[in-house]
């Protein structure tokens, strides 16, 4: 059992290396790019005084408290995202009336970029909390709703005759056998959503907030001190980078009866 | 077989397809077919003779739109528990594992939970899968598949079996096993079995009688009875057994002829 686990590591550690050389060549071009002076360090500061303004910020609560504010908005609006979207995008698909209404409307607002919306939202809820929930509602949910009306579009018929033939009524069936059904396909507009989630996040809080990471960065731009900016994007990617891996193994996890 | 004593009755059924954009199909041209209690019957026609859509209807999973289906008197309104069917395709529940496919009819049957676990468990051992219980469909063979979705099938006790190709997707090797196994199960349980197959040896090795259809639109072009003795190991090489097969074969052939010209998937 031990020596079993022990292998497991000792073969994925050298996997997981070269995987993400890459990003290690990309950090060290950058510290000699800005160690050689090639790029003035007004425009990309060095990686370790981005490092150092890093542990400042984290030291003084600042990025946390951002940090916290902003998570907060994007799981609430990813959530209630996930929740309608689902719903809303099976029943298209199990309902001819709904599909009928709902489709023109997610079709026509589908490609439209949801950024050109922040305005709106902070005319409709003001400066707070409010305004950027609803925004990544928005954007989340009509790649959810997609993702979830497709998927339960291609249920086998065979299998909805299956449940119905072992004794389930048609709502059992919905919920028994199209949602399942739908979940593969579900669980990757999710995926898709879960990214879109940051840009808008971090875009609404740009533009109008006091508080979050967004405006972290444009209040720090601003005031000229790039080092701690760049600690905050680089926060930003990282955390989006997680959250992107941690959904991926969940996934795997939910789907674990596909080959 | 008097038609007022039969399990299943078909009047004057016919069926067509509406595809979308396309000309309308008559896949059923005015079948009439009486299905006997505990009868073993085999529909049996070239591909696309209709055969399928006439089990869907029986099924109630296509709605009777021209002449009627009676199960015990009853017509058909919908599907329902009574008829237990079993595809070509297996149609499992993927994020299921066995035992979970089994037990799912016996949830909507609102048995206990103690007696559901003893049931679905009395079921996977009849057909043989012990050991899989917790296997997930992808993770079985094709002819485990079917054995599980018999099992799901046979667990809620329908007292109709219909079968669609069940072991069309099979090889030969596991196809002519689980012909075996099923004639066993049905010896024990003696239910009404409609099998639908287009292969002749198939039916003459399964059925008590032979609905032979005809090409597209499909009716029933003869009915053969084909009563052997099926314990006898050596029934297959019997005289009586192949001239059977040579029988119902001369009867098909001309039909699969008709269908293959006429394009029929």
């Amino acid at each position: 059992m031990i020596s079993g686990t022990l292998s497991a590591m000792t073969s994925r550690m050298p996997a997981v290396v070269p995987r993400y050389m890459p990003l290690l060549l990309l950090a060290a071009g950058w510290e000699a790019l800005t160690r050689t002076g090639l790029v003035p360090k007004a425009a990309l500061p060095p990686l370790d005084t981005v490092a150092i303004a890093w542990y400042d910020l984290a030291s003084s609560g600042d990025l946390w408290t951002n940090g916290v504010a902003s998570m907060t908005r994007g799981a609430a609006g990813l959530g209630l995202a996930i929740v309608c979207g689902s719903l809303i995008g099976v029943l298209m698909a199990w309902y001819k009336p709904i599909r009928v209404t709902v489709n023109p409307i997610v079709q026509f607002f589908y490609p439209m970029p949801k950024s050109a919306l922040i305005p709106v939202m902070v005319l409709w809820l003001g400066f707070g909390d409010a305004s950027k929930i609803v925004l990544i509602f928005v954007g989340c949910l009509l790649p959810i709703t997609l993702s979830a009306f497709n998927g339960a579009r291609g249920t086998e018929e065979v299998l909805i005759w299956s449940a119905r033939s072992l004794g389930a009524s048609r709502a059992r069936v919905l919920w028994e056998i199209v949602m399942p059904s739908a979940l593969p396909e579900l669980l990757s507009g999710i995926r898709t959503a879960l990214a879109l989630s940051f840009v808008l996040l971090v875009s609404s809080e740009l533009i109008v907030a006091r508080q979050g990471f967004g405006y972290m960065i444009g209040w720090l731009g601003d005031g000229g001190a790039y080092d701690a900016m760049f600690a905050v994007v680089l926060t930003v990617a990282l955390l989006g980078f997680a959250a992107d891996r941690l959904y991926l193994m969940l996934m795997r996890r939910i789907l674990v009866w596909r080959e | 077989m008097a038609s007022d004593q039969a399990h299943i009755v078909i009047d004057r059924v016919s069926h067509e397809y509406r595809p979308a954009r396309r000309r309308p199909v008559l896949a059923l041209d005015d079948v009439s077919l009486a299905v006997g209690d505990r009868e073993f019957l085999a529909l049996l026609g070239p591909s696309g003779c209709g055969k399928s859509t006439l089990l869907y209807l029986v099924g109630g999973f296509l709605p009777v739109e021209q002449g009627a289906i009676r199960v015990e008197g009853r017509p058909v309104d919908g599907p329902g528990p009574d008829r237990g069917i079993v595809f070509q395709h297996f149609a499992l529940f993927p994020w299921k594992t066995v035992t979970q496919n089994v037990l799912y009819g016996l949830e909507k049957k609102g048995l206990p939970r103690e007696e559901r676990l003893r049931v679905a468990q009395e079921f996977i051992e009849l057909v043989g899968l012990r050991g899989f219980e917790d296997s997930y469909p992808a993770q079985l063979s094709g002819g485990m598949k079917q054995r599980a979705a018999i099992a799901r099938t046979l667990a809620i006790d329908p007292s109709i079996l219909l079968m669609d190709e069940p072991f069309g997707a099979l090889d030969a090797q596991t196809r002519s096993l689980m012909q075996a196994e099923l004639l066993r199960i049905w010896q024990r349980s003696r239910k009404t079995v409609i099998f639908v197959t287009h292969d002749v040896q198939e039916a003459v090795f399964l059925a008590e009688r032979i609905a032979v259809m005809s090409a597209r639109p499909g009716h029933i072009k003869e009915i053969v009875e084909a009563r052997f003795d099926r314990d006898d190991p050596e029934l297959q090489r019997s005289r009586q057994f192949v001239e059977m097969v040579d029988h119902v074969w001369n009867l098909v052939r001309g039909e699969a002829i008709l269908a293959e010209r006429s394009g029929a998937a």
